[in-house]
């Protein structure tokens, strides 16, 4: 549950960098993702009909506030996502390193706080530290989005332990991968661990062929959400063989 | 007078923000701050302009 809607699919998919807004349309309904993510930039024209392609794909809309360095600058973004999106949602992102794009988990906080307190449902996207989440939900938040790994990376999940230790830190808080997402097991991955969504974008949009790419990731997130249902086994470091040993025929 | 709209200095006749958004042609869906504060729709008309004002209107676009 996020923020009491029930999402009828796990995946939400970015709307950027699609070869075509036919392609991107497509990736949507053979996906079937529950909600798409958007932003706000200047108007030069596109706008108008970029809103109208995606309120006809009839899923959740979650803007965000890219790029956004200050928490002045992401609370103003948030209030006019608010207003052009009509949303009380909001994907937070505060960033605080021009390289990896590292969330400020500082700023993240604070910006969380006061857009809480004025009715937003934030969506902060974080790191996959504990105490941060902690801060975060103390602040208000009801849902986590740990990176995977560097926004369009593709390089997965960098740290299991880190993101395992986040599910068992907060069984009741909805957690989301949200970044670094590369391939369909990457987010299968992800589910396999209990999280309870997977975001991601560039992976899609920047594939070959990104509709069959979305496809494929709605697929594994769908296997590794009912392999986290189904109770996996346990590593073990020796064998133990499958076929029962009493009852073989003695041959040699 | 003048002001900075979207990064641009242009030279308007609007006194407003709703009339500056009809004199350059905005319409739909869109958003606005001056000098960096939100300024929301309802209070558009009767925001009155100053020069050197930095004016920004954004619109739904493609995001991650």
């Amino acid at each position: 549950m996020f923020y009491g809607i029930e999402l009828p699919n796990p995946l939400m998919l970015g709307t950027a960098q699609y070869p075509s807004p036919a392609i991107l349309e497509q990736a949507f309904r053979e996906s079937g993702a529950a909600v798409a993510t958007v932003s706000l930039r200047r108007e030069t024209g596109a706008g108008q009909t970029f809103w109208q392609m995606i309120r006809e794909l009839g899923v959740l809309i979650l803007p965000n506030t890219a790029g956004c360095h200050t928490v002045k600058e992401a609370v103003t973004t948030a209030h006019m996502a608010r207003e052009v999106f009509d949303t009380k949602w909001i994907k937070l992102e505060l960033i605080g390193h021009t390289d990896s794009l590292q969330p400020d988990v500082f700023q993240l906080v604070e910006a969380a706080r006061i857009l809480t307190e004025d009715g937003f449902e934030v969506f902060p996207y974080t790191t996959d530290d504990l105490i941060v989440g902690e801060r975060l939900l103390e602040a208000g938040c009801e849902v986590l989005m740990p990176w995977g790994a560097p926004i369009g990376s593709g390089r997965g999940l960098n740290n299991e332990y880190a993101l395992r230790s986040m599910r068992a830190e907060f069984p009741e808080t909805p957690l989301v991968v949200d970044a670094g997402i590369g391939l369909p097991s990457h987010a299968a991955h992800a589910m396999e661990l209990g999280y309870d969504a997977v975001l991601l974008n560039t992976a899609v949009a920047r594939a070959g062929d990104p509709v069959l790419m979305a496809k494929a990731m709605a697929q594994a997130i769908h296997a590794g959400q009912l392999a986290h249902q189904a109770d996996p086994i346990e590593a073990r470091d020796m064998a133990e063989p499958s076929t029962p040993v009493v009852g073989k025929a003695f041959l040699s | 007078m003048k002001i900075v709209l979207n990064g641009e200095t242009r030279d308007v006749r609007a006194e407003t923000l709703s009339d500056l958004l009809l004199e350059c042609g905005f319409s739909g869906r869109v958003a606005t701050a001056v000098n960096e504060d939100f300024v929301p729709s309802s209070l558009r008309i009767a925001h009155k302009l100053t020069d050197g004002d930095r004016v920004e209107v954004v619109a739904p676009m493609q995001g991650g």
